[in-house]
């Protein structure tokens, strides 16, 4: 028997059944594309509640002002969720992220605006880069620490980091005894992204062509690797299609991101810090792409490696799927739990640069209740809280329609309250949606 | 002396094996053991301790006592791991698959196959499931969705397919037929008498008494936690062993009465 005989194409079956002609058509779309449903749906609904909020707030929820804004906003609460995705998939999960952001955030405060200063004085050129490294460090021993004790001792995930929400939050305030620590050393501060904290509209392009390059990269690796081994490959149609959509989205949404420019009054001084005479009809300069957005874009790329083309992303997916089965397999499950919450640690560091570098300043208060927003987020994004399901990009996505919900409502001018009721029927009108569909394509 | 008459060391040994669960001896002293290119039935009914015993072989839990030899040296085997390094393949009872993965991901489990970047060559996996599933289940190609959507038989293959992918030299079934059709259980045992014939040594847990009778050269039976004997497979007759397993009575002593017990 030959390798390409057991190695059969089976691609598009055409469906025997099933509605009229259009759906039909549809379905034979989906199916040669071989896309995600579930995050096609979410793409869906997060256009309905854009629109919705455009029509609704007279024309200013889509300006590319306000979208620059949800973007940068979405940050901190997406690069936790790519973590909680895991946690969650693992069977386990993490409500101590809010506090810890805390503790970390206040660490990395401390450390670069009283313990630092000491040593190599105030703004020093790398200031920025040792608070990083400090924080990253705490965030994983942390995650670490609690991850062991699940692993090992096994106590259970929930009751852990319940613990955690409660001690990492006092630790923070102990810390400094309730103080504000302001203000972060200057280049720390571009992490948080405000008007200095971008990357410019140039810049922007050369990410946006570069993300371009990388999409169809994939398409072709993609079907160079099945062409390799014989199986068979998606229409030429279909890739062409996914790689003209995936670029012109890219590029659109950098077009349009850019044509957000700095104010005058701040374009004026810039002009002048160059020593360059402003124009007279003004000048546009595009901010770009905020430092955060591009934090979490690169950290959402990284964990979607991380989850489903490394080992330890495939061991968390099978632990969810099937704990015994992943031990009787061999895999180290505990030492893989550790792993585990220490990335997630790792992240909740990131995310706190991202938030006292946007405060310009850490309190003990910092990051409350972001566990639920976090938690919130992945879960509307389709992960499972049974376990052994959820992706990277539906947590960021869920995170984004998460924020622009809230952004949306405070444009509006609706009542804080009322946001709540509004984000918490929400949540559960999503997950509801999600199960039932579940439930329908399972059987 | 010619080959046939030697004194050959026992591809596995397993001596006075004891499990204990709280109070309960699931596994009280019993001994096996297998030689190569030979078929051992493990035969008892439901709670005898048959599974119980050939996890302390899998390394899926310890043994409170006793010793396990593999080509006549002692080992000890603690984990899944150590047990694949002496090559011992086990498909469970329960199957052991992750259900939110796919066939080729379910069978790689633990053991992935990588590109020279340490990343999942999903490929390559995907590439030798095929094959050995070819060889298996033909009928099988839809590998690429999660076990959870799959049939009994067609998860069956997957963990059948596991094992036999990695080159067993000694293979334990735990009940590999249970979910499977007609067709399909004559297809395992066709494979269990070819890997016989590659000179794997098969330790056979089922509960059906003619595929024993088809596959076994010997025949172990258990009840309560203790081995109640171990007969050559030419020796007995179907009654002889359903006496063992069903009234523990040990081998050769079963009389007339006994049988015809039996068959009330
Ligand atoms: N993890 C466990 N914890 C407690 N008791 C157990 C455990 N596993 C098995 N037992 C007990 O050990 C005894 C033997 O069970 P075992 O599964 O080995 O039987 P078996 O011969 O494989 O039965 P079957 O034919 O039904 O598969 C039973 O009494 C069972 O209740
Ligand atoms: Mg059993």
């Amino acid at each position: 028997m030959t390798e390409l005989s057991t190695a059969v194409p089976e691609k598009v079956e055409p469906p025997e059944s099933g509605g009229p002609a259009g759906l039909r058509s549809i379905k034979r779309l989906m199916q040669a594309t071989e896309l995600d449903t579930r995050l096609l749906g979410m793409l869906g609904a997060l256009a309905v509640i854009w629109i919705g909020f455009h029509i609704w707030s007279g024309g200013t929820f889509l300006t590319p002002r306000n979208l620059w804004n949800l973007s940068v906003q979405t940050a901190a609460v997406a690069i936790m969720a790519t973590g909680m995705v895991l946690v969650i998939v693992s069977r386990n999960i993490d409500l101590s992220v809010g506090s810890m952001l805390a503790v970390v955030g206040m660490a990395m405060a401390l450390f670069q605006a009283e313990i630092l200063p000491d040593w190599i004085g105030f703004d020093h050129p790398l200031t920025w880069v040792l608070t990083l490294l400090v924080g990253l460090a705490l965030g994983a021993i942390i995650g670490a620490f609690q991850g062991a004790i699940i692993a090992y001792v096994g106590v259970p995930s929930f009751i852990v980091t319940l613990g955690g929400l409660l001690v990492w939050r006092g630790v923070a305030w102990w810390m400094a005894s309730g103080r504000t620590i302001a203000p972060m050393d200057s280049n720390f501060q571009l992490l948080g992204g405000g008007s200095e904290g971008t990357i410019g509209g140039g810049w922007s392009w050369i990410v946006g062509i570069a993300a371009s390059a990388g999409i169809i990269a994939l398409l072709i690796n993609n079907r160079r690797q099945r062409r390799r081994f014989g199986f068979g490959l998606r229409p030429t149609w279909a890739d062409t299609a996914i790689g003209v959509v995936g670029v012109g989205v890219v590029l659109g949404a950098i077009a349009y991101l850019n044509r957000y420019y700095l104010p005058e009054r701040l374009a004026m001084r810039r002009f002048e810090e160059q020593g360059l005479a402003f124009p007279d009809g003004g000048a546009n300069i595009s901010l770009g792409l905020a430092y955060p957005v591009l934090i979490a874009i690169v950290v959402a790329l990284v964990m979607t490696f991380v989850a489903t083309r490394l080992t330890f992303g495939r061991y968390v997916f099978a632990i969810g799927g099937n704990p015994e089965a992943a031990e009787l397999g061999g895999i180290k499950t505990r030492f893989n739990t550790v792993k585990t919450f220490a990335l997630m640690g790792v992240l909740v560091a990131i995310a706190a640069s991202v938030q006292i570098a946007r405060l310009n300043a850490a309190t003990s208060g910092i990051g409350q209740l972001s566990e639920l927003y976090v938690i919130a987020a992945a879960v509307i994004g389709g992960t499972s809280l049974s376990g052994g399901i959820g992706t990277i990009p539906g947590a960021v996505l869920g995170a984004l329609v998460m924020q622009s919900l809230q952004s949306g409502m405070v444009l509006v001018g609706v009542d804080a309250p009322l946001q709540d009721i509004a984000v918490g029927f929400v949540l559960v009108v999503a997950v509801a949606i999600d199960s039932y569909f579940r439930k329908r394509s399972s059987t | 002396m010619t080959a046939e008459t030697m004194p050959r060391t026992p591809l596995v040994e397993m001596r006075d094996i004891r499990v204990a669960f709280g109070g309960v001896h699931a596994v009280d002293g019993v001994s096996i053991d297998l030689y190569p290119g030979e078929v051992v039935a493990l035969v008892g009914g439901n709670g005898a301790g048959k599974t119980t015993l050939i996890k302390t072989l899998s390394g899926a839990h310890k043994c409170d006592s006793g010793q396990i030899f593999v080509n006549g040296e002692p080992v000890s085997i603690d984990t899944p791991r150590d047990a694949k390094e002496y090559a011992i393949e086990t498909i469970y009872q329960t199957l052991a698959l992750a259900e939110n993965i796919d066939a080729p991901g379910n069978m790689f489990l633990g053991r992935e196959l990588k590109t020279r970047f340490r990343t999942l060559d999903d490929s390559a996996m995907e590439s030798a499931a095929r094959q050995v599933m070819g060889r298996l289940n033909p009928k099988f190609k839809n590998l690429k969705v999660p076990v959870a959507s799959l049939s009994g038989g067609q998860r069956q293959s997957v963990a059948i397919a596991r094992a036999v992918h990695f080159n067993a030299k000694i293979l334990i079934m735990d009940e590999p037929t249970a979910a499977l059709g007609p067709a399909e259980t004559d297809q395992v045992n066709e494979l269990v008498a070819q890997l016989k014939a590659e000179g794997i040594g098969i330790f056979l847990i089922s509960h059906d008494i003619h595929d024993v009778f088809d596959l076994a050269d010997r025949i172990s039976v258990m009840s309560q936690g203790k081995l109640v004997g171990t007969v050559n497979k030419a020796d007995v007759t179907k009654d002889e062993v359903l006496a063992m397993i069903i009234m523990g009575i040990p081998p050769g002593q079963a009389t007339e009465s006994d049988l015809e017990q039996l068959h009330d």
